[in-house]
């Protein structure tokens, strides 16, 4: 059996489905603006699950009114880094809440490879499981160039 | 292992409909009585005569711009729309007048003109000055000006005194460069956000000729004129009624001279001024009710300027010395 058969990571919101179109992305920014999140833009190019902090692209964006201004952000994430997984982040900064509210990815690489089940042996006949991304096998910066 | 095994669900409808909102706003208005009904614009337009005095060649301007837009809106719902780049006017703008004509003031009302009609999304005014677009040091103006560009999309960018980004005389200043990033926006993103320069004007003819690329990108250039002193008297009487006072007797007579007197006088700056008189006239009216300590007062004693409260200003004095 495999694991991921549609061969895409599945992290955050709308994961599972095709990938959105900017309307759709303009759509939920805007949901979230009417919430009172702040938006912000990161991107990686580790899809380790455990992974959590991604690089910041830019400042988060308060006092947004409008998804146009993050979109021209969006928009300048993907010209510098075409080949990596891109996603936007709502914070919201409730009181008491203080957490991302929102997540999801909005660019994905060309192709995934997926992730390797590792197995090490432990003592005894223990075997412990990990997994491994096949991408990770390369440098950074290079793991999606093709 | 890149193709997938299965299909994602949905993914075969390439086009998922995911209409703008704004876009089917004024959707199957036939007559320009439709689409002022549908957008309401007729409301904001009738209480930017009723309650901006004067100003007669800048109403007839935003007159001009919203019945263009309303036009444009029964084009497009008769598929007449012009399209890719050219689809929207450009509507950035200029405001030059001396200190209080009304220049911010009238920004902030076609804001909400310009999203009754649905050209920007929000509506709302960020207004900034040279401070908030240009920073102090190498790689620290472009961020900032951007950040205050994103704050403004989907409506209105208000830059105040605006030729202050342009300093010919230091080729080193960074304004040139807040300058270039704003140029570039207003021609790319004109759908998402409109820009409003003001100023002098003649600082600000300064600055268009240094500026050529500004001058060209702004359709629309709007000279705000004085007031004349009747239409300052009816300003204070309105600002006067804002705040539930109003002139007692001989008190406006009082006031007409004094606009008479102060408008000969250096940096009269018109609505700004007669605010500030009205506001020092309030004091005195003020001090001179609590100086009575034992009287009743009747709610006429706390709403009337009396002609001493204004006969006291400066401006007389200088003329009895």
């Amino acid at each position: 059996m495999m694991t991921n058969p549609t061969g895409r990571i599945t992290q955050g919101q709308f994961s599972f489905l095709p990938d959105l179109t900017d309307d759709e992305i303009r759509m939920q920014v805007d949901y979230g603006l009417s919430k009172g999140y702040a938006w912000s833009v990161e991107y990686t190019d580790d899809p380790h699950p455990r992974n959590t902090y991604w690089e910041m692209f830019g400042m988060p964006m308060f006092d947004l009114k409008d998804a146009a201004g993050l979109m021209m952000e969006l928009g300048q994430c993907r010209k510098t880094f075409p080949n990596h997984y891109i996603r936007l982040m709502a914070f919201d900064s409730t009181r008491g809440v203080e957490s991302i509210a929102m997540s999801f990815i909005v660019n994905r690489p060309k192709s995934e490879p997926g992730f390797g089940l590792v197995r090490q042996e432990a003592d005894g006949r223990n075997i412990r499981y990990t997994v491994h991304s096949y991408a990770t096998d390369q440098p950074e910066g290079e793991r999606y160039a093709g | 292992m890149t193709a997938p095994l299965y299909s994602i669900p949905g993914s075969t409808q390439a086009d998922v409909s995911a209409t703008a909102p704004a876009a089917s706003a004024v959707g199957g208005a036939r007559t320009v009585n439709e689409v002022l009904a549908q957008s309401q614009v007729e409301a904001v337009m009738d209480e930017l005569d009723r309650e901006l005095i004067g100003l007669a060649p800048v109403k007839q301007r935003i007159r001009d711009i919203a019945a263009l837009l309303v036009i444009d809106k029964l084009r497009a719902s008769l598929g007449l729309a012009a399209d890719g780049r050219q689809a929207k006017p450009s509507l950035h703008m200029c405001f030059t007048g001396n200190p209080g004509t009304g220049k911010t003031t009238v920004a902030l009302r076609i804001a909400e003109i310009l999203h009754r009609l649905g050209y920007v999304r929000k509506g709302h005014v960020v207004s900034v000055t040279r401070d908030d677009l240009v920073g102090q040091y190498i790689g620290h103006t472009a961020p900032k000006t951007k950040e205050v560009l994103k704050k403004a999309m989907g409506g209105v960018l208000f830059i105040d005194e605006a030729y202050y980004l342009y300093r010919p005389e230091n080729e080193r200043d960074y304004g040139q460069e807040a300058i270039e990033i704003l140029l570039q926006v207003m021609e790319n993103h004109r759908d998402d956000l409109v820009v409003i320069l003001a100023g002098y004007k003649d600082r600000m003819d300064i600055f268009f000729k240094s500026n050529p690329g500004m001058s060209s990108r702004i359709a629309h250039h709007i000279d705000f004129p004085d007031y004349s002193s009747d239409e300052l008297l009816a300003i204070a009487e309105r600002m006067l009624g804002a705040q539930h006072y109003h002139f007692g007797a001989g008190a406006r007579d009082a006031f007409s001279d004094y606009l008479e007197r102060r408008m000969r006088q250096p940096h009269f700056a018109n609505a700004r001024s007669v605010r500030n008189a009205l506001d020092r006239a309030r004091l005195r009216a003020a001090s001179r009710l609590f100086a009575d300590r034992d009287r009743v007062l009747t709610k006429a004693d706390l709403t009337t300027l009396m002609p001493a409260d204004i006969l006291a200003s400066r401006v007389f004095q200088a003329a009895a010395n």
